[in-house]
């Protein structure tokens, strides 16, 4: 490849898009080229609907050629779409692609001054003229390859997770699966059936369940966190902390002896709390791994022993694996990772928040997690359905959607999982349970896209559930315990009573706890919703905008398992695609150091964030700063700070921005 | 005469703010057509030369706009950075004889394009009320050779 030298004289081609109207529609492009043509070095300026489409790219490097331009500028859309595109073709015109320089004159401009088409097209005019009085110091440079790692971590062992660490395993890369929980199987695990096929949940997931432990290409990494994350894309250093089960797991052999006779009990929080467990635990018959775990929160022998004068311990007698040691403290072990996968899931609405639905105050108000869990054969009735007030199986159940999702006081967006969910408690109920039992279901609008869901519900209304439009404002208990509320069905203008044994709260699904922590130690994104932020919502779904840092499954919004599932394996293979060639190629916006004016005064090596500068001795008594390329990220806090203008940033050089500014001011 | 149409550069870091404007563009949000960005990777690479360099080639107003602190900077504490020499520049810039409110750091999210759209407004706004940078004209630059 030969790239043209830039000591010669710029010869600028300007392309100027329309973009299909999307900017030409309100800028008027005519004006921009007449005034911008006059500019020194520009020596052609074309227009076209879409430079970014094949044969505009063929005229692009025609021109190239023909002109003998050795630099070009696009103005067109952000420098986050077709970047790679745009370079691409200057390489194969034989230009360095790093004499691109792209003006963003849609999101910045035509999109956001739609009314006023003299001012934007001023505004789009003086951006070109900083783009050319920029690219005009452009320099040819070269991009970083580096080798990269193939060990992956994948942060979530909910479904998206286990997705996600299956595919890169059977693809050959070893991966790290690090969940926070004792166990993974996330909250799918805790399902009943799954909508709308009706299959039982854990027939599904227990097998994936088993893989992810028999895969030698997996390391499950369970009751663990990721702490911190270092390193660059490629190389990340992921910090994780392993946190004491207090139960050695090679040792344990999941029997379950000392689940029966730990004198605690607490809540458990697998089955909703509808139950209680012991404060060593195995949160459930499939759990992988299975091995238990003390929650150090209630454990009696943790909180009272004293040096010597051990309390309880009946655990540690009834262990024949001898598995039990209280001596365990946290550990913090660092993986090499290529790239991140993010599946962290969510979280779903506390419906205490809406009082007057009587969540937590009448108990026959459950959520539709509890539902679950009541009808599981693994769960506190060992699958059967019983009012928790009468301990026998209902009569009437209503169900109300929409619960803290589509309202304004809590979470404007859908939870896209509840109606779904609702038509699936109430077909189970009439398939599995009883035809007798009546079912109401009080909803906005029934929102059942997906495949087979439209049918899924007319199978609904074919059993006799019977639909009203419109959510109660407040549910009352009678003397005998059982439920009543008015509602208003909007579909029949009609009032109706509804007497009810249970109800049921379609709750919706919200952004995981720690979101923030993971935003921090990631540095993601996240939406006005609160949940983490795609690089882009359309077109790169899975990805952030940090290279080798990817996002999958409902941390990202409100998603079902199929949809989760889908999102895993896109991560999982843009994983691949990323590492797979075994190096990656880096940007070249790395600092670099002009030794003749360095005075080695050090104040780039103070504010480094990543301690990638070092002195070094370049003749008898001269230090002078040098950067290591691969520890250098290119943020240029060293070349903002640097005294004498020694040390700058390949792209970003002060000429390079200073000019910018100048062209972008200068007067035509 | 025509209207005070101010000019204002505006100083975007790659990850929060310049995604930001990308945003308000998605979303289509309509603001004041007064800013320019120049595109910088992280808000702390801000030199205050660019600063005086802008203010020096007649711009009216400068923005300084990168990622929320504390924790959002892609480069952990560029932000900070870029805060401090703000700060220093008003006091820098009102010895010059320009009025400090001219130059505003803002924090902008790569999901704040409401955000970024309404600080131009304002910033805008603000500079319309004060007028032209009283330094206009005083360096010749009219010529468009460096
Ligand atoms: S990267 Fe946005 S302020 Fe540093």
């Amino acid at each position: 490849m030969i790239f043209v030298m830039t000591e010669e004289k710029p010869r600028i081609g300007v392309f100027l898009c329309r973009c299909g109207g999307n900017i030409s529609d309100f800028v008027d492009l005519e004006k921009v080229k007449e005034k911008i043509s006059k500019i020194d070095g520009v020596v052609t300026v074309e227009i076209d609907d879409h430079w970014c489409s094949a044969p505009a790219g063929q005229k692009i490097k025609d021109s190239i050629k023909k002109n003998k331009l050795n630099r070009v500028i696009i103005a067109a859309c952000t420098i986050n779409m077709h970047q790679e595109h745009f370079q691409e073709l200057l390489e194969e015109a034989g230009l360095n692609p790093y004499l691109l320089e792209r003006v963003n004159v849609r999101e910045q401009g035509s999109w956001v001054h739609r009314d006023n088409m003299e001012a934007a097209t001023q505004k789009e005019i003086d951006l070109v003229k900083g783009g050319i009085f920029r690219a005009r110091c452009l320099t040819p440079l070269t991009p970083i390859r580096e080798k990269v790692s193939r060990n992956v971590v994948v942060i979530g062992g909910g479904i998206t997770g286990i997705i996600a660490s299956l595919e890169l395993a059977a693809g050959g890369y070893h991966v790290y699966t690090v969940e926070k929980s004792p166990t993974i199987g996330g909250r799918m695990a805790k399902f009943s059936k799954v909508f709308p096929s009706l299959d039982c949940a854990s027939c599904i997931l227990t097998p994936k369940m088993a893989a992810m432990e028999s895969s030698k290409n997996i390391t499950l990494l369970t009751y663990s966190e990721v702490q911190e994350v270092s390193g660059s894309p490629g190389n990340y250093k992921v910090k994780i902390l392993r946190k004491p089960r207090y139960v050695d797991e090679s040792k344990c052999i999941g029997c379950g002896d000392c689940t029966q006779v730990c004198p605690v009990k607490v809540p458990d929080e697998w089955n909703s709390g509808l139950n209680k467990r012991g404060a060593i635990y195995i949160s459930f018959p499939e759990a992988v791994p299975r091995v238990a775990t003390v929650d150090e929160a209630n454990c009696l022998y943790i909180k009272h022993s004293k040096p010597g004068k051990p309390v309880c311990g009946k655990c540690i007698e009834a262990c024949k694996a001898d598995a039990i040691d209280f001596k365990m403290k946290p550990e913090t072990i660092e993986i090499e990772a290529g790239a991140i996968i993010v599946a962290v899931g969510s979280e779903v609405f506390d419906a205490r928040q809406k009082p007057e639905l009587g969540y937590g105050i009448y108990p026959n108000v459950i959520t539709n997690m509890e539902f679950e869990r009541l009808t599981n054969s693994d769960g506190p009735t060992k699958g059967e359905l019983v009012n928790p007030v009468t301990g026998k199986p209902p009569k009437t159940v209503a169900f109300i959607q929409c619960v803290g999702s589509r309202d304004e006081k809590f979470n404007p967006y859908c939870c896209r999982i509840g109606c779904t969910a609702s038509l699936k408690h109430a077909v189970y109920i009439k398939d599995f349970i009883s035809k007798d039992i009546d079912i109401y279901i009080c909803y906005n609008d029934m929102r059942t896209v997906g495949k087979g869901f439209e049918e899924f519900y007319r199978r609904a209304r074919d059993l006799g559930v019977k639909f009203i439009r419109g959510i109660p404002s407040e549910i009352k208990q009678k003397p005998d315990g059982s439920l009543v509320f008015n509602v208003f069905d909007a579909t029949t203008d009609t009032l109706f009573e509804v007497n009810a044994d249970m109800v049921v709260l379609a709750a919706g699904l919200i952004p995981p706890k720690d979101v923030e922590k993971i935003r921090e130690t990631l540095k993601i994104s996240k939406g006005p919703d609160g949940f983490l932020l795609e690089a882009h919502e359309k077109l790169r779904p899975v990805e952030t905008l940090t290279d080798g840092i990817f996002v999958a499954g409902t941390c990202l919004g409100p998603m079902d398992i199929h949809d989760a599932t889908a999102e895993g394996m896109a991560a999982a293979s843009k994983v691949m695609g990323f590492l797979a060639a075994g190096e990656i190629v880096r940007e070249p916006i790395i600092a670099k150091v002009d030794e003749d004016l360095c005075s080695g005064c050090r104040m780039c090596i103070s504010v480094c964030p990543y301690d990638a500068i070092e002195m070094k001795e370049r003749e008898e008594g001269k230090v002078v700063s040098s950067v290591n390329e691969l520890m250098c990220k290119g943020c240029g806090l060293c070349a903002s700070t640097c005294p004498s203008g020694a040390i700058t940033v390949q792209n970003f050089t002060d000429e390079q921005l200073r000019s910018q500014v100048k062209g972008i001011l200068v007067e035509l | 005469m025509k209207e005070f149409e101010p000019k204002i550069v505006a100083f975007c870091c790659n990850w929060c703010a310049y995604a930001g404007a990308d945003q308000a563009g998605l979303s289509r949000i309509q603001y004041a057509p007064n800013v320019r960005i120049v595109r910088m990777m992280c808000s702390g690479r801000l030199d205050p030369m660019f600063v005086l360099e802008a203010f020096k080639s007649g711009a009216d107003g400068v923005l300084v706009a990168g990622c929320h602190t504390p924790g959002d900077c892609h480069y952990l504490s560029g932000n900070f950075k870029a805060e401090r020499r703000v700060l220093l520049l008003k006091r820098l810039l009102e010895q010059m004889g320009i009025e400090p409110e001219r130059l505003r750091i803002e924090w902008v999210s790569a999901s704040e394009g409401a955000k970024f759209a309404q600080v131009v407004n304002e910033l805008t706004q603000k500079i319309r009320e004060l007028g032209p940078n009283p330094l206009k004209g005083a360096f010749s630059n009219s010529s468009q050779n460096r």
